[in-house]
């Protein structure tokens, strides 16, 4: 018996150096979940596309509360994968105290810079996107009030909203913005029923475009904008193909790509920080075959000249994050 | 303000607290008869989820409201079984029943259909659609009485209708029939029930079984009704919870708990508009301090400088028969 146990202990120990051997990568989600049809499905379709190239392998994590982070992190490291991508800015904490305990394993996080040697921190221009969203909205608005509607309070989300309410002014002077937050806790990533009460509450006021920057949330605002008849703005991931007809456009945030480099990169990943903006494409906005008929040719001119502008600095769009200060909206 | 405006939050109240006023309802069976039961919001998330799951496949709204029932019911089951008849402790079975619907609603979604713990959107007969009643339209350009009977009562979905007829029915069954009187005493003194050849634990599983079948009813109509359109993990966030507090601040009554379903609801409407309170108020009021305002509200009917909220006497005590 005693045996037994001793070979079983030995075969483990075994195993998980075998495993610690191949230097698969990992991505971590966030608590919005792995088929959240935007940030997180964009993280998993960045891997699955490294994946379906190379024939490798990679390894994930759906974490289930704020808890599981540094656990989390840590097992991966101790299983030997290399490099470890975090998809979400609520890895920052956990991250900058785990990563000096591996000084040999490369940790990437999006949305959120990480001061470490060993940590590549990849963060989007959230408000050039959102400024081309916005702007389009205006556009494509005929009562001139378009909405925003965001998932939990936070800095990151505000910046959306900023971007989008600068956009759809400069598109628009006389443009009213409407904007709301979900709630104050994670759980404002996932309640769709009150994303829908939102934008019913924002039709109500008048608006006929509505931008969700909001996770799973987004999926009640999308659903009922479809329903009442109104535009949405997906966010993220391209979700025009959500409510073909019915949906703007999506502001694009590349975190497939963001993914999808750190994982060819492997273990060679190249530390540090990276801004990906309107001129690498890491954000921009979706154009595919279930909006070609919402976007006129007059609309898409002057969003890719505002584009141009911003890419060369013409125009400057104001980050929240920068200053937590909003000139074109008052939260 | 405007008559149009108000009456928009209004009739977001009423979807807001609908849900609320069923899980309130049901806690109000549950509680009444002796069997605390924080597992709410555990009993909506399994029929929300079992309600679009069914929907989605089938197709079929009233077959998914049997399924969110049927789900609820299995729970309420669990929770009669280890808190009835094993004479476990309630809150500790009520605890488990939260964890355990938030765990394999995402499990059996994911491997139902692979889209990571949700459900897919429904639409057509898949979800309750809003009904107009008789009359809405003709009447809808009378001054005042038309928008009211239009846009407030008339257009909400067979739900919301469901669970405003079961107050007076509550009311009715409570006060007025031998079921309600005996179901209300074995609350009070199930010693008393049993003396007079009742069994205490057949009501008391049958009201439970009540609370199952109207949180049943509210998961379904967070999950499928308009302007829901599926399920997602967690979707109930916390409502259970603000049902529960809204079950004391009515003292465990059921027109009570009306009011102030009504009243959370309301706050609720009002929260996520803070530009038209900033309109009519001339100040700025902040969202997360209404979101708060059930909770605290609550604190202070429990502090008891509104009144006296009481429960009743033998809740939370499992009943053992004396030999």
């Amino acid at each position: 018996m005693k045996k037994t146990a001793q070979k079983l202990v030995m075969g483990l120990a075994l195993a998980l150096t075998t495993t610690a051997a191949m230097a698969d990568p990992a991505v971590l989600y966030d608590l919005g979940g792995k088929f959240d049809k935007s940030f997180n499905e964009s993280a998993y379709v960045g891997a699955k596309r490294w994946a379906d190239e190379t024939g490798k392998k990679f390894a994930e994590v759906e974490i289930q509360s704020d808890a599981q982070r540094e656990q989390a992190i840590r097992r991966f490291a101790e299983a030997g994968h290399n490099p470890i991508v975090m998809a979400g800015f609520a890895w920052a904490t956990p991250l900058a105290e785990v990563a000096k305990d591996y000084p040999d394993t490369k940790f990437s996080i999006i949305d959120m810079v990480v001061d470490a040697p060993n940590v590549k921190s990849t963060v989007f221009a959230a408000e050039q996107g959102s400024y081309l969203a916005g702007m389009l909205a205006a556009l494509a608005s005929k009562s001139g009030s378009v909405g925003f509607i965001g998932g939990m309070d936070i800095p990151l989300i505000r910046t959306f909203a900023c971007g989008y309410a600068q956009g759809a002014l400069d598109a628009k002077s006389d443009a009213k913005v409407v904007s709301n937050m979900t709630g104050t806790t994670p759980a404002a990533w996932n309640d769709p029923v009150k994303g829908s009460e939102l934008t019913l509450a924002q039709i109500s006021q008048g608006v006929d475009v509505v931008f969700a920057a909001a996770g799973a949330t987004g999926v009640g605002v999308l659903q009922t904008a479809a329903d009442k008849n109104i535009l949405s703005i997906g966010v993220d991931a391209n979700q025009n193909y959500l409510h073909p007809g019915k949906v703007l456009t999506s502001m694009l945030k590349r975190v497939d790509n963001a993914v999808y480099n750190s994982f060819k990169a492997g273990a060679e990943l190249k530390t540090g920080f990276t801004l990906m903006d309107l001129s690498n494409e890491g954000v921009g906005y979706a154009l595919d075959e279930h909006n070609k008929a919402l976007i006129t040719d007059d609309m898409k001119a002057k969003v890719d000249a505002a584009k141009a502008k911003i890419i060369s600095g013409e125009i400057k769009v104001h980050n929240y994050s920068s200053d937590e200060n909003c000139p074109s909206y008052k939260f | 303000m405007e008559l149009i405006t108000i009456l928009d939050i209004l009739d977001s109240t009423v979807r807001s607290a609908t849900p609320l006023l069923l899980a309130c309802l049901a806690g109000l069976y549950s509680e009444r008869a002796g069997i605390f039961d924080i597992g709410l919001e555990g009993k909506m998330l399994a029929a929300a989820f079992g309600a679009a799951a069914v929907a989605a496949i089938t197709g079929d709204v009233w077959i998914g409201l049997c399924a969110g029932i049927a789900a609820s019911l299995i729970l309420s089951a669990i929770h009669g079984l280890a808190s009835i008849t094993f004479r476990g402790n309630q809150l500790i079975s009520g605890v488990a029943i939260n964890f355990f619907a938030a765990g394999m609603t995402v499990v059996i979604a994911q491997s139902l259909f692979g889209q990571g713990g949700r459900t897919p959107q429904l639409s057509g007969d898949g979800r309750f659609g809003p009904i107009t009643l008789p009359f809405a339209e003709t009447l809808r350009d009378v001054p005042i009485i038309g928008p009211i009977y239009y846009e407030l009562i008339s257009g909400h979905t067979i739900l919301v209708y469901i669970a405003m007829l079961c107050v007076p029915f509550t009311w009715w069954l409570l006060s007025s029939t031998r079921f309600g009187l005996r179901l209300r005493a074995v609350g009070e003194n199930p010693a008393a029930v049993d003396t007079a050849g009742v069994s205490v634990v057949g009501l008391r599983f049958a009201a439970v079984a009540i609370c199952g079948v109207l949180c049943g009813i509210a998961g379904a109509q967070l999950a499928t009704a308009e302007p829901a359109a599926g399920f997602v993990k967690e979707m109930t966030a916390g409502r259970g919870f603000i049902a529960l507090a809204a079950l004391i601040f009515a003292k465990w009554r059921p027109w009570y708990a009306l009011l102030s379903c009504l009243l959370f609801g309301l706050l609720q409407a009002i929260a996520i508009r803070p530009d038209q309170i900033e309109a009519v108020f001339g100040f700025q009021v902040q969202a997360q301090f209404l979101d708060a305002l059930p909770y605290i509200l609550t604190v202070i009917i429990l502090a008891g400088f509104v009144g006296k909220a009481i429960p009743p006497r033998a809740g939370g005590e499992p009943y053992v028969k004396e030999r």
